[in-house]
């Protein structure tokens, strides 16, 4: 029981930072009805500007504070992230208004290739490290309830909690802000948008800021886990089970279909893998995310598309 | 109509004139011994690629300044495949085409796709410390080079290991021991050897695959925790290590009690764990981390120091630099020992560099001249035995730096060479191959 528990756990833990990568994708999504399939090289884009920034800005400070030099490189990798919105807005997007869902997915592929491309030949391509002080080191608790105990991953339950505090605060971005308002709105239409003066060029640029900022937030989280380098934008695959299960316009729904990806692959790889070779919890996600759909096509919190013929 | 005749006339005379140029410069480069170079400089493997890809051209660099192989110059073209088995078929016939004598896909998956074109395109595939384990066995695999040491070699030493921390082989009975292990043809490669051993010692073996890229392991760790084996064997590559390593240290797994191959045994892999992968022990393909020895030092001074340097300085040394330099070391000698025998001064065509690989005779007198003083021990193949050396030592990670933790192990030929025959016959059998003879093998 203290082991299933303990997957449990894990599984829950690892839903949350994967709702974290999920969050930017209905971001984009929810604000532009574009299906940024970007999202994962913005995850290594923006992960490889701090990782560099610090090193540089902990160089320059003499090794003194890596607290500031982090605070110096979050700053730093922020206004390269605004420097990303801007130019996709500015020479991709503001050229596509109204176009079909497709081609703006083809051109976020493309851009996929571009930041990949770009961040690997600025920031360089070897493994860097991102140390903003998580605890390595597990905790083992409830040993006189559990044979064995159960051991917590101290590292993934601070970045579960701030993965938490993040979509919280989107969350209240999206209701309660004008901007927010005036997102949802150009997501609805983006014609009916500016017919009513929202001005659509900068909304966007917000938009891609914020999932920008998101993907900085998980870049740091998942680069302080695993290091920070290529297979950081792979990391979007596993989000991808996340948004289809959720549906691509809910942020709840990105955490909820975070924590069931989450436990469901853990569960699956643990207790059915062994039966079947191991290795399945990738193809897994995919499957459970499937069975869903069967029942709820437009995800479990996605809204439901009426169109008129 | 006349402008037309004249601009046709103008284009033909451009042709012309270009052919000529193009041939005289390919007469000007048949002078010069054509080395492919496969590489991935991008992709999830990028950060272990990269270092292996400089030692291996700086060592061409090396041979250059030196005045070539007896006097024939290295040319040489990368091309790079981001680790991926189609992008690798591309490479080879792409490069094939521009006279390459030898090819080294760095791929064990390359590898598996190239072992029966390389035969009919007469160009051998140096394959060290990786590719298909029963390939050393010449007699089938004519043109497959596994030089250093296979898979099954170092899963074999592995086990050595474990059991000389154990105190004996005889101590292995009733122990576990799990290979956490990248899913592909690469991390497969091992698990006859160690079902092997599993028999003869009576350990439980334990199989946890992790998926490309290994980035996502807390399942896999997780069945660790619950099944409390003894020691780990890491058979990981590029992100999967280090992975490996922090949910190691997450799941409170020792790591002195594991055991990574030498593909999971460089800076790389350790560098951004730090001291948690102290302890962490991993097989090496007979070098270590090598910045003293000879040859680096001339790497250093005859390619750095003349502003020639392919990756940054202080990365001369490092393990798969070392690797990526050693590889490319045997390839020239392949074509040396070829020039033994089809004339010194002459560049080599694909068979005679694989005569030259087949009877490659590297003494330790001369790889101490070399420069390979400490950092390897001989090397001797032969028509039927295309390895030539399964010398291994194992390193371990202090925090900071690897530093050597065994003497040298042998792998146990006596249960290899049936295990390689046996393989190299199936194959044989499946592809219609009719194995040399010992005396095909002197003609």
């Amino acid at each position: 029981m203290g082991f299933f528990i303990e997957t449990l756990i894990g599984g829950l833990m690892a839903g949350m930072l994967y709702s974290l990568v999920a969050l930017g994708f209905v971001l984009i999504f929810k604000s532009s009805g574009v299906f940024n399939f970007a999202q994962g090289a913005m995850v290594l884009f923006a992960a490889l500007a701090m990782a560099r920034f610090s090193e540089w800005a902990n160089h320059a400070l003499g090794g003194d504070s890596l607290l500031l030099a982090n605070l110096i490189a979050f700053v730093g990798a922020g206004l390269v992230m605004l420097l990303v919105a801007w130019v996709v807005e500015r020479f991709v997007l503001r050229k596509l208004v109204n176009q079909e869902g497709a081609t703006l997915l083809m051109v976020t592929l493309g851009i996929t290739y571009v930041l990949e491309g770009i961040g690997q030949t600025v920031f360089g391509s070897e493994i860097y490290n991102i140390d903003v002080g998580m605890p390595k080191d597990p905790v083992l608790m409830f040993e006189s309830v559990f044979e064995g105990g159960i051991l917590i991953n101290k590292e993934d339950f601070i970045a579960a909690l701030i993965a938490a505090l993040l979509v919280g605060l989107l969350s209240l971005f999206f209701q309660k802000t004008p901007v927010g308002r005036a997102l949802r709105a150009v997501a609805d239409d983006h014609q009916a948008a500016l017919s009513i003066g929202i001005p659509l060029n900068r909304i966007w640029v917000i938009v891609w800021l914020v999932a920008g900022i998101v993907a900085l937030v998980a870049g740091i989280i998942w680069g302080s886990k695993l290091g920070v380098q290529f297979s950081l934008a792979t990391v979007a695959l596993r989000a991808l089970p996340v948004v289809i299960l959720g549906g691509l316009t809910s942020v709840p729904g990105a955490i909820v279909g975070g924590l069931i990806i989450g436990v469901g692959e853990k569960l699956s790889e643990v207790y059915i893998g062994p039966m079947v070779g191991g290795g399945i919890e990738i193809w897994f996600a995919y499957v459970l995310a499937l069975v869903f759909l069967l029942f709820r096509p437009q995800g479990l919190f996605g809204e439901k598309i009426i169109d008129r013929v | 109509m006349k402008f037309r005749s004249l601009a046709l006339a103008a284009a033909m005379s451009t042709i012309g004139f270009g052919t000529t140029v193009a041939s005289t410069a390919a007469q000007a480069q048949a002078k010069e011994q054509f080395f492919p170079v496969i590489v991935y400089r991008t992709g999830a493997y990028a950060a272990n690629g990269g270092p292996w890809a400089n030692g291996y051209v700086d060592y061409l660099k090396l041979v250059n300044a030196k005045g070539g192989i007896n006097g024939v110059k290295i040319s040489f073209e990368e091309c790079e495949t981001a680790y991926a088995t189609d992008r690798g078929v591309e490479c080879y016939e792409r490069l094939k085409g521009k006279g390459a004598t030898v090819f080294q896909p760095l791929s064990t998956g390359i590898t598996f796709a190239l072992t029966e074109k390389a035969p009919i395109d007469k160009i051998p595939l140096i394959t060290a410390g990786y590719g298909r384990s029963e390939s050393q066995d010449g007699s089938v695999f004519t043109w497959n080079f596994p030089l250093l040491g296979t898979y099954w070699v170092g899963a074999d030493v592995a086990i050595q290991h474990v059991a000389k921390q154990l105190g004996g082989l005889d101590k292995l009975k009733g122990k576990k021991i799990a290979l956490v292990y990248h899913d592909s043809p690469y991390g497969k490669e091992p698990i006859p050897l160690l079902q092997e051993r599993a028999k003869l010692h009576g350990f439980e073996l334990d199989l946890l695959p992790v998926a490309h890229p290994g980035v996502e392991q807390k399942a896999t760790w997780l069945q660790v925790r619950k099944n409390r084996p003894d020691y780990v064997l890491l058979w990981g590559w590029g992100v999967m290590n280090s992975t490996a390593l922090k949910e190691a240290q997450a799941t409170g797994f020792p790591r002195d009690k594991m055991i990574g191959v030498w593909w999971a045994g460089a800076e790389p892999d350790v560098k951004d764990v730090g001291a948690g992968a102290k302890g962490y022990s991993a097989l090496t393909l007979q070098h270590g981390a090598e910045p003293n020895s000879k040859v680096a030092k001339d790497v250093i001074a005859l390619v750095h120091d003349k502003g020639q340097g392919t990756g940054p300085k202080d990365e001369v040394g490092q393990v798969l630099y070392m690797r990526g330099l050693i590889s490319a070391m045997l390839g020239v000698e392949g074509v040396r020992k070829a020039q033994e025998k089809y004339g010194k001064g002459k560049v080599m065509t694909g068979e005679q560099v694989r005569w030259g690989l087949e009877n490659m005779n590297l003494d330790q007198k001369t790889l101490d001249g070399m420069g390979f003083a400490g950092v390897m021990r001989p090397v001797q193949t032969s028509c039927l035995d295309h390895m030539g050396s399964s010398w291994v030592r194992v390193h371990s990670w202090d925090g900071a730096n690897w530093k050597f933790a065994s003497d040298w192990y042998q792998a146990d030929d006596k249960l290899l060479r049936g295990m390689v025959l046996n393989a190299s016959r199936k194959y044989a059998e499946e592809k219609k191959i009719t194995p040399r003879t010992p005396e095909q093998c002197k003609q």
